[in-house]
């Protein structure tokens, strides 16, 4: 046990705080991904290594090693000086991934360096009304037509589709081969004519995801990545990556801090919320339960850094066990607060700017979103714990 | 950075599990539990070195780190192994040699000639108006829920928080077996009338010291308890048929199995760094014991009850056993402090309760 980073390390957070110091201000505050200021940021994250970081220089990235400590401390430095961290999104955690592990030559060109940019923002359209947790028995078809596909059906819950320039989309090709091998993996423009998108307003009362309609939308045949009927294996290629995807390291333990705080000042009747034992007691059980997944944390981190792979378990809870915290814990705060605790919007007591309500809402999304606890829970005990998988059920 | 074992620390631990399947399987358990004597597998334990794991070199021990001692609780917790480690081998060394006193004792508690119980229950919360009190050097008073009924020596708390031997056999000094559900781990009821004994320490922070590190113990021992419980409810579920098929095979007994894992995967970590802490991030390490006994606690118990059910009927036989590894962690979850009583310790370590 070595929990030091060593000096090469401690050199290169001073050089990342360094940077902070001299140009954190430049950081924008608002949430327009379009705006100019977040864009130049964005350009001047990617230039100094803090974003993109180990794409190659070739297609617009920084070019370095790849080295789980550095991307780290960086996320690190960024989280304590509460600066923004640059663009994220599916098109820059996933797609770009993907394209580095399967994309033509080709693709690798004309696709990375705008979406590392900001340039080029994208969508995910996998899930569909009949194909959620069961992914692979999506319908959504694509037939080729000379030198097109021509895509017909339906996407749901596809999140920013409504602002998105362009959508990587899994695709029936293949209607006889067995459900996981006729699937495609297409990427196309949503200024394409035949694309209808049907905003969806979710609990927290925002329209982030939508529904996404396709009739008969023609994209180029080399607009696919990876072969016929390999959609499957290129949509799963970067599960291996487990990118840093899952926020910053340090969201749950500043929460937590910030709950603390919070119950502190909040009082009932005159008595601050943290002299009541009761409310005391349940704070202290979600700091042991913050703590025990922030060493869970440090134990993958430090696996995958020596690629020895003892922490397979570790790392296979950590969806599950992550979202359903962050749901409890922004839910103490709410009933620290009590009828506080309910206000919205425009309340004029709103405590955090409403935060506790929208995380505790969003992180009911996370908690079904990208493989529910419930599907969490079978991949643990099939491939976590080796038990039997449930057997198939024949419908008549 | 490397969060995680060196390949000596996970040799130690093979080591310990390898003696303990050979040496003190479920029969072996069982027989303690009839005739209570542990003395073949404390002697084997201690000539693997674990009664000098944290005593130092100079003082003719081996000197690991807390770590390591974590890593051999959680193997004894594995195997419900019935020794008087906790006492002998983490407590009274710890006391002695943060205080400073009497360290001329550790050969013989490395060597194995000596063994120790330890008295502590009352500064967790008294319950039965016990209590030890010390005038000059004799103590009076009665303390209960004492660790290890085979002590040669005992380590006792007085109500000032200063820290007492009391051998064996000591005028004034009277035991009585005090029966409860854990079997693996005899507890003793003293009762000390003007009893001589030798002070090890009146400052506090020795008796706060050996409390913090006796938790981060206990945390180890559930988790280890935990671990064998999971590992006995996929084994039983993938081999048990009902319906023409494994019931491992049915979702609510595998989701039953892969809650277990996801909340015991994460305690190992947990407890890894309350050990780490112990030696290298000492100004954590009182709320590291605090909060990672308070939740390993609470995911063994639900892990003790979850196991159980996954074996049926069979689960809550005598036959199975598996209710030794239930009552280990029950006993832990109550000693040195129970979770509530520990998390408003921690509460109040970090200034969280009012003055
Ligand atoms: C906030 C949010 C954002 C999203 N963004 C996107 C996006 O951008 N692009 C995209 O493609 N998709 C997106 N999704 C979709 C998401 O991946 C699916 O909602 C998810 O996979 C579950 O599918 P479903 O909604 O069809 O639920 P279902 O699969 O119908 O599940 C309903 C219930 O049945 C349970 N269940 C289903 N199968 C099993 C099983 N085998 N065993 C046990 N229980 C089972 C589930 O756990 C759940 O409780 C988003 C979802 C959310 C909530």
């Amino acid at each position: 046990m070595d929990l030091s980073y060593g000096p090469e390390y401690e050199a290169f957070r001073e050089e990342v705080s360094a940077f902070l110091k001299t140009h954190g201000d430049k950081a924008p505050k608002g949430s327009d991904m379009r705006s100019k200021a977040v864009l130049d940021w964005q350009a001047l994250l990617i230039e100094h290594g803090y974003a993109a970081r180990t794409i190659p220089r070739e297609y617009g990235g920084y070019g370095a090693e790849p080295d789980i400590l550095k991307s780290r401390i960086i996320a690190e430095e960024f989280a304590s000086a509460q600066v923004n961290s640059g663009l994220g999104g599916q098109g820059i955690s996933m797609l770009v991934p993907t394209l580095l592990e399967m994309g033509s030559e080709e693709q690798k060109k004309r696709f990375i360096a705008p979406t590392i940019r900001g340039e080029m923002i994208w969508c995910q359209g996998y899930s569909e009304p009949g194909a959620g947790s069961d992914l692979a028995s999506l319908k959504t078809k694509a037939e080729l037509d000379g030198d097109e596909w021509v895509v017909n059906g339906q996407k749901i819950w596809t999140s920013t589709a409504h602002i998105a320039d362009w959508i990587f989309c899994l695709v029936r090709t293949e209607p006889d081969a067995p459900k996981h091998q006729g699937i495609s993996f297409l990427l196309f423009s949503m200024d394409t004519p035949g694309i209808e998108v049907r905003p969806l307003v979710d609990m927290t009362g925002n329209a982030n995801f939508n529904e996404t309609f396709f009739t008969d939308v023609r994209v180029p045949k080399e607009q696919i990545v990876g072969a016929r009927g390999q959609g499957w294996q290129v949509a799963n290629s970067i599960l291996g990556f487990e990118r840093d995807s899952l926020g910053d390291p340090n969201a749950m333990l500043s929460r937590l801090n910030r709950l603390t705080e919070l119950m502190r000042e909040e009082t009932v009747d005159g008595q601050r919320v943290i002299d009541n034992p009761i409310f005391r007691d349940r704070l202290m059980r979600i700091q042991g339960r913050v703590m025990s997944l922030r060493f869970n944390e440090l134990r993958v981190l430090s696996d995958r850094v020596s690629g020895k792979s003892d922490a397979r378990l570790a790392r296979m809870v950590s969806k599950l066990q992550g979202t359903e915290l962050r749901h409890d814990l922004e839910a103490l705060a709410i009933d620290a607060l009590g009828e506080l605790g309910l206000a919205y919007g425009d309340n004029p007591y709103l405590r955090d700017k409403g935060t506790w309500q929208y995380y505790y809402m969003f992180f009911l999304g996370l908690i079904i979103g990208g493989g529910t606890s419930q599907i969490q829970k079978n991949i643990i005990s099939e491939r976590g714990l080796g038990m039997p998988k449930e057997p198939k059920i024949e419908r008549k | 950075m490397e969060f995680g074992l060196s390949e000596e620390q996970t040799l130690l631990q093979d080591s310990v599990r390898r003696f303990l399947e050979d040496n003190a399987p479920l029969d072996r358990v069982r027989a303690f539990a009839d005739e209570a004597d542990d003395s073949d597998i404390w002697q084997g334990l201690i000539d693997l070195g674990i009664g000098g794991l944290l005593v130092s070199e100079d003082n003719g021990g081996i000197g690991l780190g807390h770590l390591d001692a974590v890593l051999v609780a959680e193997a004894l917790g594995y195997s419900a192994t019935p020794a008087p480690f906790l006492s002998t081998a983490v407590l009274l060394p710890t006391a002695l040699q943060a205080a400073g006193a009497h360290t001329d004792m550790l050969a013989d508690l490395v060597s194995g000639s000596l063994r120790a119980g330890a008295a502590l229950a009352e500064s967790n919360g008294d319950r039965l108006n016990g209590g030890v009190s010390c005038a000059g050097s004799n103590l009076t008073g009665t303390t209960r829920f004492v660790l290890d009924s085979k002590a040669d020596v005992y380590l006792v708390t007085d109500s000032d928080s200063g820290l007492h031997l009391v051998d064996q056999g000591a005028s004034g000094l009277s035991a009585r077996k005090l029966s409860h559900i854990d079997a693996t781990r005899p507890l003793t009821e003293l009762t000390l009338d003007n009893t001589p004994a030798r002070r090890v320490s009146d400052d506090p922070a020795v008796l706060q010291r050996v409390l913090t590190v006796g938790r981060t113990m206990l945390a180890a021992d559930t988790l280890g308890a935990a671990q064998f419980m999971l590992d006995a409810a996929v084994a039983y579920a993938n081999d048990r048929e009902q319906f023409n098929r494994p019931i491992g095979s049915f979702q609510a007994v595998k989701h039953m199995c892969a809650e277990m894992a996801a909340e015991i995967e994460p305690c190992r970590a947990l407890v890894w760094y309350a050990g780490h802490a112990l030696d290298e991030a000492p100004e954590e390490a009182e709320l590291m014991a605090l909060q990672s006994k308070a939740h390993t606690s609470e995911v063994g118990k639900f892990v003790a009850k979850t196991a159980t059910e996954v074996h049926g009927g069979m689960g809550f036989t005598d036959l199975v056993g598996l209710h030794y590894w239930f009552k280990r962690i029950g006993f832990n979850r109550q000693m040195l402090g129970n979770p509530e009583f520990l998390r408003e310790q921690a509460a109040r370590v970090q200034g969280l309760v009012a003055a």
